[in-house]
């Protein structure tokens, strides 16, 4: 007892040593914005001051919303969102902020029906009208035409969604205003919407949670968060007409296609993006930079840092369910790093 | 003298400054609270607090769901609590035997020393499942009267009252008991010495610190009306007010809680900031309505 205590004290010395960075003189870097990214960016910022001791980058993980927020009132010297950042909102900023696609992310289904074996296909105008709550019961024919052979329920459909803002349900919105027009009208795009149905979880644990313990139901989770907790997902109807299931190379397909069409400033969905093996519900995150930031000997770092997760640093993604850039997006956006200054 | 002059102006200098600290900390709130949410407060004006609508997309904001949720989840908490919270008090301060007092006495108060998180995930994985049981248990006949309409889905404002009744018997039970055990022991001996029974000497001696034990519960009130982490976990988070128990609904604090960090608009932030003063509003007002009726039963025995 004795010892293992006087163990659990030099863990808790030693952890507090590692804390203190070694190195006095440190530049430290504060960012602030999305909570999806957050495992992966933390993960290069250690990995990244193992190799620079002289660079700390502090990231705090408040939200696309309060990351946005931040680097407008330039509290902050970089922020992140899973949205891009909206035209009125770029013009409010004091000075131009460029995007920089990191890493990506998706969405997958997860549904409730003890009594289906199989995996079951959504085609995205089906899963628009169940969240617009237009297909009610899971025997509908729209579900049924999608899944063959599946003997579907005539029960209830108990939709889920997210309560808390989130870049997952933008994500989501974002996909089923692409691929229904009354979705676009009725719900729009954003990080909360106003849902027409359903009952909302926090987090993606809380959606998770909600739809293990209700049978009938559907929700959706990040694809990290999926894999993680090895909840089985569903596949989605893809621009091309394929059903694909989510993965990471599936997810990283879909900027790979986007590529040939990336606008100069990255803010581009890759929702709905064409190709035979892209999974449609993918979406980049970004980091946001100022064009001209003013402590230049930061920027410099900063660079320095974005230039060694984009190579190297993309690596790790595979490990912690990040989908990496596509060779092709990955050499963009170093290039377009070199129009900071 | 001089000096113990000096050092009781000096005291009282001092000790009066602490104390004009907390109406500037309630005036800073209000002030606060009504600058960032000025946006809003222009855009929707009165009509705010009753209009249903929560579109973050156009831009459409109304707190009529999240006040509906509050009070209904509060009220349902108090009506479920407070003969709980009441009986525990009457036992321990009256009727059980001395060597037992302790042990519960301490568990109530442990109680209410349990994070609001642990109490939301106990709601997600036990009362949550066992909300949906009794609902689909419920007899289709009952499950017609509005009160009881909707699919059984478990999470929604029974689960969510159920969770904030655990989360304050505690406080109700522990101030009662005080009250209770403030009562002076001659009022007790006067009721036997006229031959009441036990249960008339209960029943006046909760007659006579009936004041402190409307605080008790107004404390509990107070408890449940900004509970936030549990209830946004139970409630459903669905911004339509609903008479049924068994409808997924939603309450102020929650609202804030999940949608302030991603609010990126200005007038959308300065909604949710007048959410915070809807709720700041309302919280006064009852305390100060609690304090009037207590002043009357007061001045009744007076």
């Amino acid at each position: 007892m004795k010892s293992s205590r006087s163990l659990l004290g030099w863990a808790l010395v030693a952890a507090a040593a590692c804390a203190v960075p070694a190195t006095a003189g440190a530049v430290q870097i504060d960012g602030a914005g999305a909570t999806f990214p957050y495992p992966i960016y933390s993960k290069w910022f250690s990995e990244y001051n193992k190799i620079r001791p002289d660079v700390q980058i502090n990231y705090q993980s408040i939200g696309s919303g309060g990351g946005i927020r931040q680097l407008s009132n330039q509290t902050v010297f970089f922020g992140a969102s899973d949205g891009p950042m909206t035209n009125e909102q770029l013009l409010a900023a004091p000075g131009k902020i460029l995007h920089f696609p990191m890493v990506l992310g998706g969405v997958v289904p997860i549904y409730n029906l003890p009594d289906v074996g199989a995996d079951l296909n959504f085609s995205g105008t089906v899963l628009a009208d169940i969240y617009l709550g237009k297909i009610t019961k899971w025997n509908d024919p729209a579900i049924a035409k999608d899944n063959p052979g599946v003997t579907l329920p005539g029960s209830d459909i108990t939709v889920v969604h997210r309560a808390d803002g989130s870049g997952t349900s933008y994500i989501w919105v974002d996909y089923l205003s692409k691929v229904s027009p009354e979705f676009k009208s009725k719900v729009g795009v954003a990080t909360a919407v106003n849902w027409p149905v359903g009952l909302g979880g926090k987090g993606n644990e809380g959606v998770a949670g909600l739809v293990k313990q209700t049978p009938g139901s559907i929700g959706y989770v990040e694809l990290i968060y999926a894999l993680q907790n090895k909840i089985p997902y569903g596949a989605v109807k893809n621009y091309d007409g394929n059903f694909v299931r989510a993965s990471l190379e599936s997810v990283s397909a879909a900027a790979a296609v986007a590529a040939g069409k990336m606008p100069p400033d990255f803010r581009v969905s890759i929702t709905n993006a064409p190709g035979k093996d892209v999974y449609p519900i993918s979406s980049f995150t970004w980091l946001l930079l100022y064009q001209n930031p003013k402590d230049k000997a930061k920027a410099k770092m900063m660079l320095d840092f974005m230039k060694w997760a984009l190579s190297d640093g993309q690596k790790l993604c595979g490990d912690l369910g990040y989908a990496p850039l596509p060779a092709n997006v990955a050499t963009m956006v170093m290039t377009a790093l070199n129009g900071v200054r | 003298m001089g000096r113990r002059a000096r050092e009781r102006g000096g005291f009282r200098l001092g000790t009066g400054a602490v104390a004009l600290l907390v109406p500037l900390l309630v005036a800073g709130i209000a002030v606060v609270l009504t600058w960032d949410s000025l946006l809003s407060v222009r855009q929707f004006g009165l009509g705010f607090w009753k209009n249903s609508t929560w579109d973050p997309v156009a831009g459409v904001f109304g707190a009529f769901p999240f006040i509906w949720g509050t009070l209904y989840s509060s009220l349902l908490a108090l009506l479920l609590s407070t003969p709980i919270a009441l009986g525990i008090a009457v036992f321990l301060s009256d009727l059980s035997p001395r060597p037992l007092r302790q042990p519960p006495v301490f568990l109530t108060e442990l109680l209410a020393a349990i994070p609001s998180i642990v109490y939301g995930l106990w709601g997600i994985f036990v009362l949550v499942p066992a909300v949906r049981r009794i609902e689909t248990l419920t007899p289709a006949w009952l499950r017609r009267f509005p009160l009881f309409e909707g699919p059984p889905v478990g999470v929604g404002l029974l689960a969510a009252g159920l969770i904030l009744s655990v989360m304050v018997v505690p406080f109700t039970a522990s101030v009662a008991r005080e009250v209770l055990k403030a009562v002076p022991a001659n009022q007790r001996e006067g009721a036997y010495a006229l031959g009441a029974t036990r249960w008339e000497a209960i029943r006046m001696a909760l007659f006579y610190g009936r004041q402190g034990i409307m605080g008790a519960v107004m404390l509990g009130l107070g408890r449940a009306l900004g509970e936030t982490m549990a209830v946004t976990m139970v409630i459903g988070n669905t911004p339509r007010a609903s008479l049924s128990l068994f409808a997924p609904q939603y309450t102020m604090a929650a609202v804030i809680a999940n949608e302030f960090s991603e609010a990126a608009d200005d007038l959308y932030l300065h909604a949710l900031v007048e959410i915070g003063l809807v709720l700041f509003v309302i919280t006064v007002a009852i305390n100060t309505l609690s304090r009037l009726l207590i002043w009357r039963v007061g001045a009744e025995r007076a």
